[in-house]
């Protein structure tokens, strides 16, 4: 792939081909930018907005913001982890996140890179919110306890499935997943294991039932490798399958 | 007679005399005394002021994450909870019997948690009440102590608890909070490499477990403060047996003797162990107090933990710990041994009993094995019991047909002996301190009493909502001038 265009990411020239974002030319450049809702193997969406990057002196979401040749882009600076930082620590305060006893545990992206950012507390006081567990459904556990409202689920259900099984509902800090069915609980929905929305949360909100603890410490996922690693490592295999 | 210094008849004007905390127990406790004038004791409690609630917010969640969730009950016997989970979702998954490797490698997970826990507490917690005596010098009286009067015995110590810790770790991923058990097997087979680093170290190990049976041994059996006698007092004792009444921390059936060693019952299915054991709550203490139902709340109290698994099983199936239990019972003639500073005799004999368990369980081809997992016909209810390091432990729980747990019950290991904690403590305050001037060494033999039983405080009180609680208001001259009850179930009266 002929590479003619480049910006300045922390001072390194980054090359990337037109239409390609910030996001994808670091990583594929072997650079890890810390994201959530973001997925690379689906549309961005530039809601938790853990990959802001400074472009040109302003901020922007990395997962959306076209490369334009020339840019100068900070990315790994004191100032952008603390708000990456930040934005982990609201999340860990505002959902009932227990890592000690999740089964996601080892393979969660929320706390992976909260080990990345080098989390050391929750900083803010927890909200406690009392959020309901949907254990109707034969296959699955939604547990709203643990959802960081990434929208993957959502996207991945209307956009590929195509089922539209997941909606948000409300405002603001009472925003939440609700699922399209006459009673609201997934047992009535078309989810099904087959299902790629299924499978695609990247915390321990949807997890499929019966299959927790399964994978022993030491082989889940984050427990091999780091997730700015992981990361990086999944992103360039997936570039290699889809341009060769 | 097993309530006499309870409660006081009239406890004002009585002078109160706290020990907050009880050191070198797990979990958080106190001793109140209430004394006269002449320093006659007339009421001793042992408290447990912490309160946890496990058995509450586990419910609501799925049950897969049981035997995950309930072992940060504890940071010392977390393998025990972890397991007597396990054993209860086996049950709710139709797993009735395991595979055998994925048995043995519980069964091998838990005897390293037994070596580790029963050296931390030998080593580490009694042996400066043992080594220097329970009134020396409070300065020395502590693991620094033993570490610079007998540095080898320390070291020791610290080195068994290790190597029953990379057990666990070798099984569980971790040493401490490690996931091993899933529903109806294990998660991780052992590797040969796990194995054979294991095996290297077993014979030093049973080595130094050997020699500890001989100190403990040496230190009950002291003329030194009449140690022997010291907080001896007749009870019941239960545990699980194997169906040849042999001693298994990790399964069997419930077996229950009195104090002359007559049976009350045995050999019963755990699974009934409501028809047989209830539990009386109190208004000063937020552990309940369990008691045989048969024998009633008053003398129906029993103990359970090593003493209470010694005296009870006719046989251990491993030879040297086997010729340190028929010593055992060679000193009380055959019968039942009472005295609460056996239990840590009885504690050394299993931990070699653990260690030689290590030993032939990792020698035995089938721990490498990898059919890990099966599953049978599901069920909405199980029970699983298992002898954690402390006795027995219980752990019950309903679920509905999504999956998600209802009612969580947990009858942990020190709840049992909280009537005979507490019976030793008013045993040894009437003995040592009654009409004394109360000094730190007179104290620390109430202290002595508790840690023989190992208690683990924040392991025992998990039941919301049920609690008794009792609030006094007392004058500047301890005269009470009012009092607010609130029963069990909820009423208040005055």
């Amino acid at each position: 792939m002929d590479h003619t265009k480049t910006f300045f990411l922390d001072g390194r020239e980054i090359p990337f081909r037109d239409g390609q974002t910030v996001f994808d030319a670091t990583m594929a450049a072997g650079v890890y930018i810390p994201h959530l809702c973001h997925n690379p193997a689906y549309e961005p969406h530039s809601s938790c907005r853990l990959c802001t990057v400074i472009v040109n002196g302003r901020p922007f979401a990395a997962c959306t913001q076209p490369a334009v040749a020339g840019q100068m882009i900070q990315n790994d600076t004191p100032e952008l982890k603390e708000m990456r930082r930040t934005l982990t620590q609201m999340l860990f305060v505002e959902g009932n996140h227990y890592c000690p006893t999740c089964e996601k545990s080892g393979s969660c992206k929320l706390q992976a890179t909260a080990y990345d950012l080098g989390l050391q507390d929750n900083h803010f006081p927890q909200f406690f919110q009392r959020r309901e567990v949907d254990a109707s459904h034969p296959d699955f556990v939604f547990d709203r306890d643990r959802c960081i409202l990434c929208g993957h689920c959502l996207r991945v259900s209307r956009d590929v499935d195509k089922k539209n099984v997941f909606a948000m509902d409300h405002r603001g800090i009472k925003t939440e997943i609700v699922v399209d069915s006459p009673t609201g609980l997934l047992r009535d929905s078309r989810l099904s294991v087959e299902d790629e929305a299924a499978h695609v949360c990247p915390v321990g909100a949807l997890m499929l039932k019966r299959t927790g603890f399964q994978v022993p410490i030491g082989s889940r996922t984050y427990d091999k490798t780091p997730i700015r690693v992981d990361s990086v490592q999944n992103f360039k295999a997936r570039e290699e399958r889809r341009h060769g | 007679m097993s309530r006499t210094l309870e409660t006081a008849s009239d406890p004002s004007g009585l002078k109160r005399v706290v020990i907050e905390p009880v050191t070198r127990v797990e979990g958080h406790g106190k001793v109140t005394l209430l004394l006269d004038d002449q320093n006659r004791v007339q009421q001793a409690r042992l408290h447990i002021v912490e309160f946890r609630g496990f058995e509450k917010f586990i419910q609501g969640r799925p049950y897969w994450e049981a035997p995950v969730m309930v072992q940060r009950l504890c940071g010392i016997c977390p393998v025990s909870h972890h397991l007597a989970a396990a054993k209860a979702v086996d049950v709710l998954v139709g797993a009735r019997h395991l595979t055998p490797t994925a048995e043995k490698l519980r069964r091998l997970l838990h005897v390293g948690q037994m070596l580790q826990s029963h050296a931390l507490h030998f080593f580490h917690l009694s042996s400066p009440d043992l080594l220097f005596g329970f009134g020396s010098d409070v300065a020395q009286r502590n693991i620094i102590g033993v570490i610079g009067a007998h540095p080898d015995l320390a070291v020791q110590g610290v080195k068994l608890r290790k190597y029953g810790q990379e057990v666990i770790r070798c099984i569980a991923g971790k040493r401490v909070h490690g996931v091993a058990a899933i529903p109806g097997g294990m998660n991780k087979a052992l590797t040969v490499e796990e194995r054979d680093t294991l095996l290297r170290e077993i014979p030093q190990i049973i080595a130094w477990s050997r020699a500890s049976v001989a100190l403990s041994r040496n230190v009950f059996e002291s003329s030194e403060e009449n140690r022997r006698d010291f907080g001896v007092f007749p009870s019941n004792f239960m545990s699980l047996v194997g169906p040849g009444g042999e001693l298994d921390f990790y399964d069997g059936a419930l077996r229950a003797l009195d104090a002359q060693g007559e049976p009350i019952f045995d050999q019963v299915d755990y699974s009934l162990y409501n028809r047989f054991i209830h539990e009386e709550v109190k208004a000063w203490s937020y552990m309940k107090f369990p008691f045989i139902l048969s024998e009633g709340s008053e003398t129906g109290w029993y103990r359970v933990g090593p003493l209470a698994r010694v005296n009870n099983s006719d046989r251990i199936t491993t030879p040297l710990a086997e010729a340190e239990r028929t010593r055992f019972k060679e000193a009380v003639g055959g019968g039942m041994q009472h005295a609460t500073l056996a239990y840590h005799w009885a504690r050394m004999i299993e931990m070699l009993h653990a260690a030689e368990e290590i030993q032939r369980l990792l020698e035995d081809p089938e721990i490498l094995g990898t059919d890990l997992v099966t599953k049978g016909e599901r069920a909405l209810e199980g029970i699983g019991v298992i002898e954690a390091p402390r006795g027995t432990l219980f752990h019950h729980y309903k679920v509905n047909e999504h999956d998600v747990i209802e009612k969580a019950n947990l009858i942990v290991s020190t709840t049992h002996n909280n009537t005979a904690m507490n019976r030793a403590v008013r045993d040894v305050a009437a003995h040592y301190l009654d009409g004394q001037e109360l000094t730190e060494g007179l104290l620390n033999h109430i202290e002595v009493a508790i840690r023989a039983y190992d208690p683990c405080l924040s392991c025992a009180t998990h039941a919301l909502g049920r609690m008794p609680l009792q609030v006094e208001l007392l004058d500047a001259e301890g005269t009470r001038v009012d009092r607010l009850v609130k029963d069990a179930d909820g009423a208040l009266r005055r």
